[in-house]
């Protein structure tokens, strides 16, 4: 079941957009705002409220990189591992990330705390290496930044 | 708002919409030779024209804002969105009037929370004072705009995927013919222009099609947001006059190379714009002479290669996006790339042959000329190379 918030926030989008089917991604957002994920019971309930089936929206949900169908940790950690980045030293972020939280990317520390994922560029690459934290954006980064960084998150 | 409107914001859409008929917009866009800062370059006022207007066109018309800044190493637009939102709620404003648009749609990608923040509250206020909504400043023209956060996918920035993607299906992109002005988002005339180019429309209604042409230094009109990155000594964005020289702008405005490091290549314009080297640093960065060069000016942010930095590492770097990022609809794509990233990925791993080199796909006789094949012939539908 969706719940009444959920309901009324995706509902508050319908005037925007002339078919119910276009609000497919805004639906999964929300969802996935609130229960930090998208589980399956989720998309018959979204799917019934747009009039699309569970596989047409099991096709959008898994086609866009923000879209979460696992659980994931109370933070999710994004780290820009494209072109500019590259040069400016992320492979080191990211083996320093690994070691540090003893979890490979795709995957979530045993306590729960972060997610590690690697992210498309973030456009900060004038202040490369970068990486995001659930909204925020973390910039000029080395692993004794990163260290401190990631304290403020325990 | 209240800073944007004592800079002379919202001047221009006044101008339009009191003194100028949609067409005389559109001349002047023409005039101006601003040509799109998404990356292909085309042109703007000309791509406004293509829009049926008239008794007979049907509605409702759309105006898509691409805010996707997705391809790598672009970072050209968060500024625009995070800096100056109304600037480009303006400019978005007053290429509605010209095209007879009802409906517009912001497409910022997923990531860009900060420029959700600001433009979502920047269109709020631009409907409380009047600027959005029914009869814009007591004119007959009515405007709605909203806010579109998309989920994160590279192909949502190639402009007919993004239009399914904002009816809510994957963003694979459409083939073309029919182009969106004659049947796009929900099969109805739409328009697709990016951030930098609508920033630019105020200032051009503003101050004038000449005035405008003549602050650039080469034939496409206006200035261009340049960007470096890499190891350079200060990376950075750059507003300049339209083709001021590379070297310039590498030199002067990025601070040159950092010490103990040397220049070797850069991509002029994102991860799909192919290789210049230094034979190609006195070139000015606009879109006829990059192209005549065999690359494409793209966005303009230019990535840096150094002599430190492994270029086949660089060109795993970026096939690996590529092969990752593309919808995988057609063959070359979802096949080809996925080979030219594995053959990277071996010779980065000491397991490269020679054989390679000769073998398909990589006829081609030297590293750098190995990006334009993929590009264009194994990406033939990377957003930049839309209209």
């Amino acid at each position: 079941m969706l719940s009444e918030e959920e309901r009324r926030e995706i509902e508050a989008e319908f005037p925007h957009y002339p078919t119910r089917q276009a609000l497919s991604i805004d639906a999964l957002r929300i969802v996935q705002k609130h229960r930090g994920w998208v589980p399956d019971e989720a998309l018959d309930d979204i799917g019934e409220l747009l009039g699309m089936s569970r596989s047409d929206l099991d096709g959008v949900a898994t086609f866009y990189n923000l879209i979460f169908r696992k659980p994931v940790g109370k933070h999710v950690i994004y780290l820009c591992d494209r072109v500019s980045c590259w040069i400016m030293g992320c492979r080191q972020l990211g083996d320093h990330l690994t070691a540090r939280l003893s979890a490979q990317f795709g995957e979530t520390t045993v306590d729960g705390q972060f997610t590690l994922l690697p992210i498309v560029c973030l456009g900060a690459c004038d202040r490369a290496p970068v990486l995001m934290i659930d909204d925020d954006l973390h910039l000029d980064l080395d692993p004794a930044k990163l260290d401190a960084i990631l304290e403020h998150y325990r | 708002m209240r800073a944007y409107d004592r800079a002379g914001g919202y001047q221009a859409l006044r101008k339009a919409l009191q003194s100028m008929t949609p067409a005389e917009v559109i001349d002047e866009v023409k005039a101006s030779a601003l040509r799109g800062r998404g990356g292909a370059g085309f042109p703007t006022g000309l791509k406004w024209s293509f829009v049926p207007t008239g008794k007979n066109a049907r509605r409702p018309t759309y105006l898509v804002v691409n805010a996707d800044e997705m391809e790598p190493g672009t970072f050209k637009d968060r500024y625009l969105l995070e800096g100056d939102p109304h600037q480009l709620i303006e400019g978005a404003i007053i290429a509605g009037y010209a095209t007879g648009t009802d409906v517009a749609y912001v497409f910022l990608r997923g990531e860009y929370k900060r420029a959700g923040q600001r433009v979502s509250s920047a269109i709020a206020e631009a409907y409380e004072i009047g600027y959005l909504g029914r009869n814009i400043l007591g004119s007959s023209y009515s405007l709605n705009m909203y806010l579109h956060m998309s989920a994160g996918r590279y192909m949502c920035g190639e402009e007919t995927g993004m239009l399914n993607a904002l009816e809510g299906k994957r963003a694979n992109p459409r083939s073309k013919p029919p182009f969106p002005p004659v049947a796009g988002l929900w099969g109805k005339p739409t328009t697709v222009n990016n951030v930098e180019t609508l920033c630019n429309v105020p200032h051009i209604i503003s101050h004038g099609a000449s005035w405008f042409r003549n602050l650039s230094r080469t034939k496409d009109g206006g200035t261009k947001l340049y960007g470096a990155s890499g190891k350079v000594k200060q990376p950075g964005l750059w507003e300049l006059p339209m083709g001021t020289p590379i070297r310039e702008i590498l030199e002067e405005h990025a601070g040159g190379m950092r010490d103990g490091v040397r220049f070797r290549g850069l991509l002029p314009g994102g991860a799909s714009t192919d290789f210049l080297t230094e034979e190609h640093l006195d070139l000015p960065m606009d879109f006829n002479e990059v192209q005549k060069a065999g690359s494409r000016m793209g966005t303009g942010t230019m990535i840096v290669l150094d002599d430190q930095t492994c270029p086949v590492g660089m060109l795993w770097n970026l096939e690996h996006f590529f092969a990752q990022e593309s919808c995988g609809w057609c063959t070359p794509c979802w096949s080809g790339l996925a080979w030219v990233e594995r053959i990277l990925n071996a010779m980065e791993e000491g397991h490269g042959q020679p054989a390679t080199w000769r073998s398909s796909p990589f006829k081609q006789s030297s590293w750098h000329r190995v990006t334009p094949f993929v590009r264009s012939h194994l990406v033939p539908r990377s957003p930049s190379r839309a209209h």
